[in-house]
């Protein structure tokens, strides 16, 4: 099977859930071709409930989508402000 | 007890209380002073002038017992940076104050003898004036701190640093908050000068013993308020614990860096490399490791459970400054190319006590940079730029009226300002909606008018692709019109992230309201209110002069492309007319 490597960024509140990164810090992964961004979510034990908007290469993306090989992804919890 | 207007005129330093007029019986916070400006101000005088003047207003619900976060102040006047109407409000102790006094709204007009200042003490006796002559000069935070040992009460204190004395255009109104702190701001569009041209150094507000907030239907507002609270207790945004509260308004910056957003080295790029040195997580940690005094939430008025604010602390522990918000770490930091937090801290700190808005003030610095007076990333040199202001030499002045006049002085053609008014955090280009927002709002380019941000980065409200110019139009100004709805209530605009997501918080936004008021409205009824606000702003700003050609972002948007995504602004200039068309109607 194609194995694609991807970079992974958490923010904020979901932080704890990827803990020994540091702010900003991207989490190398490999993964089996096909998966998609909701079954990264899976894997990371990122709620899905706290998964606000999720950022694939800088652009807003659904779970259901598959990630590509060098896909830079970011899963963002609630965040507001101004 | 009827609510009364309070105007002062400082031609004869007169106070007289007034009935609220017919015509603003139903207004408050925002509603009002746009009212009063639009009614009371001849659109074509000169903002430093005779003829303009300053009002000052709490909004619906402020002051009302235990109606959360709603300490919001607006300040109104003809603006001097973007030559239109203003409104820019402010957290801290001003608005329940004022509002427990009895007053709709302070009305400032006239101007004292050349070279008078002076400072106005009011309280539920009235208001006195004394000569401020010893003030002149000094900081915020030595003005404020001299007030609270001069008065008692803790009363609030609204006031001017040395930019506003001097009357430059990125002059800010300062308010104190619970600890005395001056960083809440009515930073934007120069309204420290306006204030500064009524010979007002220091206003100090005192509610004791005031009438109080009367509620119409008691019953009604303790429904629309639990509403409120409930919403904002629930959402993970807004609630304890949540995002504003562990990391404030800069939990954004890591956020809108990814979605290649970030405005960088003067609107050059989209991505800032230090953006997570610089960023909310960040702050929170050194919040956490230095412990003393710093806190990582923080209320800016009482009342608030949201709590967004911090107190970030030296590395020994003691006070350093409050508050280094999301716009603040973008104008001094990434749009300077500056990661370094504790330069932020500091400047942040300069700019409370100068009585300069942060955001303008860090991207006039950030067109210097461009200009070659200095390097990107040089915090030094930019240290010292603040001293030049505080001081007022010709350059301190030239970056004292902000981004455009710092552009012309340095020759800069990347000039990213909208009416007069230089840009916020979100890049346009590669967030089309807030672009929209920036172009059409009468405030000059302001994320707050109009915050798209919301559904186009943060999920809230919906979910809109940042990069497409669909339906854009109608987007902002539906926000647009939410805003002005919200800045009349003296709520924080906060409230929109779960009032937008919990349809029982936006009924309760507007219960609350009528149960104060007695107003006949409903939730249906905001984004109409709303319009009524934005109809009486545009009118006062074509009658200023305003056109279509106004309403477009600076050309250089429409001819770099920025990275990473490479997209330029392409949005059509019969969207941006399209969206107050209707104001003719």
């Amino acid at each position: 099977m194609k194995i694609i490597k991807v970079d992974v960024r958490v923010f904020a509140t979901l932080r704890r859930y990827m803990p020994g990164y540091a702010i900003g810090e991207a989490k190398a992964i490999e993964l089996p071709d096909g998966t998609t961004l909701e079954e990264l979510r899976a894997q990371l034990k990122l709620p899905l409930d706290e998964v606000k908007v999720i950022m694939r290469n800088g652009i807003q993306a659904e779970l259901e989508e598959k990630i590509e090989d060098g896909d830079r992804i970011a899963y963002v919890p609630a965040v507001g402000g101004g | 007890m009827a609510k009364q207007i309070l105007r002062i005129n400082m031609n004869d330093l007169s106070a007289v209380y007034e009935d609220v007029p017919e015509k603003w019986a139903k207004w408050a916070g925002r509603g009002l002073t746009s009212s009063i400006i639009a009614d009371e101000v001849d659109p074509t005088c000169h903002p430093l002038g005779p003829n303009n003047k300053l009002a000052i207003a709490p909004g619906w619900v402020s002051g009302s017992p235990a109606a959360p976060s709603s300490g919001r102040t607006s300040f109104g006047a003809k603006s001097p940076l973007t030559g239109g109407i203003k409104e820019a409000n402010s957290g801290g102790l001003s608005s329940q104050k004022i509002a427990k006094l009895g007053l709709a709204a302070i009305i400032i007009e006239g101007m004292p003898a050349k070279g008078k200042w002076y400072e106005i003490f009011i309280d539920k006796d009235g208001v006195k004036f004394e000569d401020a002559a010893d003030l002149l000069g000094k900081g915020m935070y030595e003005t404020a701190k001299l007030m609270w040992g001069k008065y008692d009460n803790k009363p609030a204190v609204i006031g001017i640093g040395p930019v506003g004395e001097m009357k430059l255009s990125n002059a800010g109104i300062s308010v104190n908050d619970p600890e005395n702190s001056p960083g809440r701001y009515a930073g934007r569009g120069g309204l420290g000068a306006v204030m500064g041209a009524r010979g007002i150094k220091v206003m100090i507000v005192d509610d004791k013993g005031g009438p109080g907030v009367e509620v119409a239907d008691k019953e009604l507002f303790k429904i629309g308020r639990k509403k409120v609270a409930e919403a904002m207790g629930e959402h993970a945004l807004t609630k304890k614990e949540g995002g504003l509260w562990q990391f404030g308004t800069n939990v954004l910056m890591n956020i809108v860096n990814e979605a290649g957003g970030l405005p960088t080295r003067n609107f050059s790029a989209g991505q800032f490399e230090g953006a997570a040195k610089i960023s909310g997580e960040t702050v929170k940690e050194n919040i956490e490791a230095r412990g003393g005094v710093g806190a990582y939430h923080h209320a800016c008025h009482p009342g608030c459970i949201m709590q967004c604010s911090s107190i970030y602390p030296h590395e020994d522990g003691s006070e350093f400054v409050s508050v280094i918000e999301y716009e603040t770490a973008f104008s001094l930091g990434s749009n300077c190319g500056i990661d370094d937090i504790e330069y932020i801290a500091q400047a942040t700190w300069e700019c409370n006590d100068i009585g300069l808005d942060t955001i303008e003030a860090g991207n006039a610095i950030a067109i210097a940079m461009d200009g070659g007076h200095l390097e990107f990333g040089d915090t030094d040199g930019a240290l010292k730029l603040f001293d030049e202001m505080r001081n007022g030499t010709p350059l301190g002045r030239v970056l004292g009226q902000g981004v455009e006049a710092t552009a012309k002085a340095f020759g800069v053609y990347r000039v990213p300002t909208v009416k007069g008014q230089s840009m916020p955090a979100y890049e346009p280009r590669a967030i089309k909606g807030i672009g929209v927002t920036y172009a059409t709002t009468v405030m000059g380019a302001d994320h707050t008018a109009g915050y798209t941000i919301a559904p186009e980065i943060a999920g809230v409200g919906g979910k809109v692709d940042p990069l497409d110019n669909t339906a854009k139009g109608e987007l902002s100004l539906t926000f647009q019109a939410a805003t002005a709805f919200i800045d009349s209530t003296g709520y924080c605009l906060f409230i929109a992230f779960p009032v937008l997501d919990i349809p029982e918080g936006w009924a309760g936004m507007a219960e609350s309201v009528a149960g104060v008021t007695g107003l006949n409205i409903t939730g249906d009824d905001v984004l109409t209110i709303g319009k009524e606000v934005l109809k009486i702003e545009r009118l006062f700003n074509e009658s200023a002069g305003f056109t279509p050609a106004d309403d477009r972002l600076p050309e250089f948007m429409r001819d770099e492309a920025l990275p990473p995504h490479n997209v330029k602004w392409d949005m059509e200039d019969e969207v941006l007319d399209s969206v107050f068309a209707w104001v003719h109607d």
